[in-house]
């Protein structure tokens, strides 16, 4: 599992790669947090072109992101998930709340 | 023919992708889609996850998967000797989750129960978990 962040206009793109699960979230959430402070950025997009699995281990680190950052004023959102990240994110409903796009360009036009 | 595999390992979460991959590697003698296969990955990581975390409550114990295959139909249990779960009803309720400070999202039993066949749960305080799930290969 591997994090790497990259700025795009007012939002911190975060790109996972690899399997997201209990054993790593706890890690990827201390990563995420600080690398978001420390980029001083309103919004937060989640690159998830590479993420070849997620289980509700993952949802849990989107639903915690989605309450901080909106708490601060700004947005969240997904680009790329495959089809069954995407599959796990709307059985839970997280599309509701946080826009899913196909694409990292999609997902980061008027941010 | 049944065809069986028991495998016993440590609660211990480096482990939990060492269990999906063995579950998806069992099921692939069936030549499962790629859906299907993900279906199991995500259920099985789920069922271990909550082994873990909840029975053992992450001070270690085993945690015990079985797979059978029979014909195209696959079983997944898996089983643990922790704490055992008081309201099952209640913990497989979207969006439960008794650790909310771990950022546990409660969906599950909500994904195992959408992503295989059938669930499941039979479980007593003190006694341990055990969670069976089937899903039928259609290839």
């Amino acid at each position: 599992m591997e994090l790497t962040c990259k700025t795009t206009g007012r939002a911190l793109v975060a790109s996972l790669s690899g399997e997201l699960d209990h054993h790593n979230a706890a890690r990827v959430r201390g990563e995420l947090e600080s690398r978001f402070a420390a980029a001083g950025l309103q919004n937060l997009i989640f690159d998830l072109a590479e993420l070849s699995f997620m289980d509700s281990s993952g949802l849990g680190i989107l639903i915690g992101r989605f309450k901080t950052v909106s708490a601060l004023g700004g947005e969240v959102r997904i680009a790329a998930p495959s089809e069954q990240a995407e599959r796990l994110l709307r059985l839970a409903g997280i599309h509701k709340i946080i826009p899913i796009f196909p694409s990292l360009s999609e997902a980061a036009a008027g941010l | 023919m049944e065809n069986k595999v028991k495998i016993i390992f440590d609660a211990r979460s480096v482990n939990e992708g060492f269990a999906r991959v063995a579950a998806a590697a069992f099921a692939a003698s069936l030549d499962p889609t790629v859906e299907e296969i993900a279906d199991i990955k995500t259920a099985v990581s789920e069922a271990v996850t909550n082994a873990i975390i909840h029975g053992y409550e992450g001070r270690g114990g085993r945690v015990y998967l079985e797979m059978t295959a029979l014909g195209n139909l696959l079983t997944f249990t898996i089983r643990d000797r922790g704490r055992g779960i008081a309201d099952i009803e209640k913990a497989m309720r979207p969006l439960y989750t008794s650790k909310p400070h771990l950022e546990r999202s409660g969906m599950g039993f909500t994904v195992m129960e959408s992503f295989m066949d059938s669930l499941a749960v039979s479980s007593a305080p003190g006694a341990g978990t055990r969670v069976t799930m089937t899903k039928r290969i259609h290839g």
